[in-house]
């Protein structure tokens, strides 16, 4: 491999695109390698983390992501009462229900977020427009129970900051009811599309062994056929008291991935569905004062998987140790081969189906191998992607009329 | 046969301490000439999945915390290891067993000037190429 310095495309920007920096090696069509640069975005949270009391520490790691603000802060919040005994035994029973509605709220506008993304990168922008269309009235349900559409700063240690009112309730069960028809709406459009079938079908295929091997989680581990999803093997707040199944499909290719979320969909807005009915009434806080020595690990299923945190305290009122693992951490690796030895049009579409926070794409740089030039940079990339699209929904259309 | 069990009589002596916070969170210490094996016989025989690894600076030397989780209890397995040489910390890499630790060692290298012998690619992963060397910023003697 050449370690010849490339200028990444585009600028920096950390608060527009999040930035990783992509090296396919080609030959030819063929991705031949790849080289994964991270760590422009990182901005020492762990160590900041040791210098802030624990309730401000919830609000630091909120900061971690924008798109799944609540994951960090739900499993810091974890991690320290693991600290102080389990979750049920120190939280109000209402405030486990808000906490589930407030994760699930976030699946659900994340995995939107996601859809419309790859749609533009296939060359469906129709998909695109319409997923963020419906992701709109999502974000409006956080802010009618937050006052944020990002960013909620619900979770605290031993509660959530804020009550859902009681008049909000039917206003949030008649947005998740229209929410349904668009779900339907896209899982007909991608399940049933015969073009986005042929796209997308053993594009970027992650074996079931390559996913144990890379760790990887989430939706990316259970379209590859591994069965895991921390909601129902290690329940927090009512994931155990609700119906809901895990989806896994087996293919491990994008298209599995696809499916994965848009089934994924459903299930959260069942979820929510019921934690609005079943919620009791009570206090939503349970008021922790002092935080006892010892150690405690956090962890929720995110969007994109399992989110990790550990927390040392001494007994003072600062972690001593704070580590966060993101769950794109391990499935941006996988990358490694689930793009090598597909095609260059194909790359685009492969690094994002991992979802691993949008945008990163446009800082690809293409090098073709035997001269290791620079060739081509990301918008190339989703260009030719699209074409790729556009030539078999021409071919389809030829058959259709023969 | 319980999962704590099959670890407990497999590795038998080389456990250090055992400590169970609760049924869910299992910690126990070994000695760091038994990482590999270790993380092989949890890896690839019982088939956890390795969650992650933290770096501790602690008075004592570095810890380091291999977090291995059982899906099918919800239970996480924490391996650790102290290293007492704080000039020279150094242990095996787990990375040749399986891809997946390869960052996150990375990271602990690069954050508290761990070495981990045996990795395939270790080089900068977060931090960026004019970061001072010898520098390391999870360090306790790091200030901000």
């Amino acid at each position: 491999m050449s370690h010849k310095v490339i200028v990444p495309i585009g600028p920096y920007h950390p608060l527009q695109d999040e930035p990783e920096f992509f090296q396919l090696y080609v030959e030819g069509e063929k991705v031949v390698d790849i080289d994964i640069t991270i760590g422009y975005n990182h901005r020492g949270i762990e160590k900041v983390a040791e210098s802030k009391h624990f309730d401000q520490v919830a609000f630091l790691v909120e900061r971690i992501c924008g798109i799944c603000s609540s994951s960090h802060p739900y499993a810091y919040v974890l991690a320290v009462e693991d600290i102080l005994g389990r979750e049920v035994n120190v939280v109000p029973e209402r405030a486990l229900y808000i906490r589930t509605i407030i994760d699930e709220l976030q699946r659900i506008h994340s995995h939107l977020l996601w859809l419309g993304l790859a749609g533009h990168f296939i060359g469906y922008n129709t998909v695109w427009m319409w997923a963020w269309k419906y992701r709109e009235p999502v974000l409006d349900m956080f802010e009618m129970i937050t006052g944020n559409r990002n960013n909620y700063a619900m979770f605290k240690v031993g509660g959530v900051r804020r009550d859902i009112r009681d008049e909000d309730v039917p206003v949030l069960k008649k947005a998740l009811d229209e929410l349904v028809p668009a779900v339907n709406m896209f899982r007909g459009a991608v399940m049933d599309d015969p073009v986005i079938k042929a796209r997308l079908k053993g594009v970027g295929v992650l074996t079931k062994q390559q996913a144990i091997d890379w760790c990887v989680l989430g939706p990316t581990a259970r379209a590859s056929g591994v069965n895991i999803d921390v909601r129902r093997d290690e329940p927090y707040g009512v994931t155990d008291r609700v119906n809901w199944n895990v989806i896994v499909e087996k293919d491990g290719d994008i298209f599995a991935k696809t499916v994965v979320r848009i089934l994924e969909l459903y299930e959260s807005i069942s979820m929510i569905r019921q934690c609005l009915d079943k919620m009791p009434k009570g206090a939503i806080d349970a008021d922790v004062k002092d935080i006892p020595p010892g150690e405690g690990i956090g962890r929720v299923e995110a969007p994109r998987g399992e989110c990790f945190h550990y927390i040392k305290s001494d007994g003072t009122n600062q972690p001593i140790r704070h580590k966060i693992r993101a769950p794109s951490f391990m499935n941006v690796a996988s990358n490694k081969v689930a793009c090598v030895g597909g095609t260059i049009s194909d790359a685009a579409i492969t690094l994002a189906a991992v979802d691993p926070c949008y945008c990163c794409t446009e800082r690809v740089a293409v090098i073709n191998k035997p001269d290791n030039k620079k060739i081509m940079n990301g918008w190339d990339l989703i260009k030719l992607s699209q074409e790729k699209t556009n030539r078999l929904k021409q071919e389809w259309e030829n058959a259709r009329t023969e | 046969m319980d999962m704590r069990d099959k670890i407990k009589e497999r590795l038998g002596s080389k456990i250090i301490e055992w400590k169970e916070d609760s049924s869910k969170r299992i910690y126990f210490t070994i000695d760091k000439k038994d990482i590999f094996k270790i993380a092989e016989f949890l890896f690839k025989e019982l088939g956890l999945r390795f969650s992650t690894a933290s770096g501790v600076d602690t008075p004592s030397g570095f810890e380091i915390l291999y977090h291995f989780s059982f899906d099918k209890a919800g239970q996480f397995y924490s391996v650790r290891v102290l290293l007492e040489d704080k000039l020279h910390p150094e242990i095996d890499s787990i990375a040749p067993i399986f891809p997946g630790a390869e960052w996150i060692e990375r990271e602990i290298w690069e954050m508290l000037g761990i070495n981990f012998v045996g990795h395939p690619n270790l080089r900068r992963l977060l931090l960026s190429e004019d970061w001072p060397q010898g520098q390391y910023p999870l360090r306790q003697d790091y200030k901000l």
